[in-house]
């Protein structure tokens, strides 16, 4: 099996991810949507650190999980902030600045 | 400690024609449809636990690539970080914002649904064409950097030319953890209302300060559906629970006098008419 498998396969979840951020209302569901399109990030870094034989691409996989934290840790918080303001976790019902 | 060891000295599983070994191809052809499978379940499942469980399918697959990938040490810390950190923290908010609080099917974007579904279907063609036209150089494997372990050759990329970037993403994490508590910190939207004001506000409407008076008790009727009599011989309608009055059960003083034979100071003059009316439904 050659190792393009992996790239494609990365790329189907990370397509999937975009979908799921596009089509959801669910502000927590968009959320993981995003966590899936940087998990797809990280398995093609990892995919190409092992083609090109240089430990880099893990590396950078490692950073990418360690700002996904920080990501998730702030974007939970908005969004537990917000639930408690407006009583809805649905990304519609945030449309305070319309008209 | 030797299962560690063996674990992070995985045989180098490239061949020489830079496939990956037969073994990898079975793992692989068995976790890709499953994680497919898991992300699917993030688009379409109806509940936000059941994609969650989804996502959770998908990361820990994504542990058993790197492994197999010659990544030990991302693979620990994808189930540590994701999987264990990121995932339950994200089951924990589902916990505090409602299980049971789903989708509305309700578009606000007039035709949303599909061309978001047409951009991610044109995301993934684009991206799977691009790889598919490309060419790649044959894969090297990671055996040389490897050699002395995965953890340590990563660790001598991190703490030698990306020690920089290191220290920039403690101070990323120590403001992200201050972000949140600054961010969920309950600020108050509203003035608290407590006894006090709620009392004032009572006395400020001009409505009744004093309790309702008791139904009427007679000396031969002793009902809940007898008015009570102020002062003045005049029966006092608040007096009846309100549900016997809305469903017309409510009797009134002058019937329960007729009944009693009674010596009361009632006269009927003194009954205003409206009460009349209604004293006349059984």
């Amino acid at each position: 099996m050659n190792l393009s498998n992996y790239l494609v396969l990365a790329s189907i979840l990370f397509a999937i991810g975009t979908a799921t951020v596009l089509l959801r209302r669910n502000a927590i569901i968009v959320f993981m949507g995003v966590e899936l399109m940087l998990n797809s990030a990280n398995l093609l870094l990892v995919t190409f650190a092992r083609i090109h034989g240089d430990l880099q691409g893990q590396v950078m996989a490692f950073f990418v999980m360690v700002v996904a934290a920080a990501e998730v840790v702030v974007g939970l918080a908005i969004i537990v902030s917000i639930f408690r303001a407006r009583r809805s976790a649905s990304v519609d019902d945030v449309n305070l600045l319309k008209n | 400690m030797t299962q560690l060891s063996v674990l992070l000295s995985l045989p180098a599983s490239i061949t020489s024609g830079g496939n990956v070994s037969s073994g990898e191809t079975a793992l692989f052809w068995v976790l890709a449809p499953l994680m497919v499978f898991g992300a699917l379940g993030l688009l379409f499942a109806r509940k936000a636990v059941h994609a969650a469980l989804g996502i959770v399918l998908v990361m820990i697959s994504l542990a058993f690539l790197y492994t197999a990938q010659e990544a030990p040490f991302l693979g620990v810390v994808q189930v540590v970080v994701y999987t264990g950190a990121v995932m339950m923290l994200f089951l924990f908010v589902l916990m505090l914002v409602g299980v049971d609080n789903s989708d509305s099917l309700v578009e606000t974007l007039k035709g949303q649904r599909w061309i978001g579904a047409i951009l991610g279907l044109g995301i993934a063609a684009a991206l799977i064409g691009v790889i598919r036209t490309a060419t790649f150089d044959q894969a090297k494997g990671l055996t040389a950097p490897n050699a002395d372990s995965n953890p340590v050759g990563v660790a001598r990329v991190i703490f030698g030319q990306d020690i920089f970037a290191f220290e920039v993403v403690g101070v990323l994490l120590i403001t992200a953890a201050l972000g949140a508590l600054v961010l969920t910190h309950r600020q108050r939207l509203v003035p608290r209302v407590g006894q006090k004001e709620r009392a004032d506000a009572r006395v400020a409407s001009g409505g009744r300060l004093a309790p309702l008076a008791a139904p009427g008790v007679y000396a031969r009727s002793n009902a809940m559906d007898t008015p009570a009599l102020d002062p003045e011989g005049r029966p006092i309608e608040e007096s009846v629970s309100r549900v016997l009055r809305t469903r017309g059960q409510r009797r009134s003083a002058t019937e329960v006098e007729a009944q009693v034979g009674g010596t009361s100071a009632i006269e009927p003059a003194q009954i205003e008419p409206a009460q009349i009316e209604e004293g006349t439904q059984p």
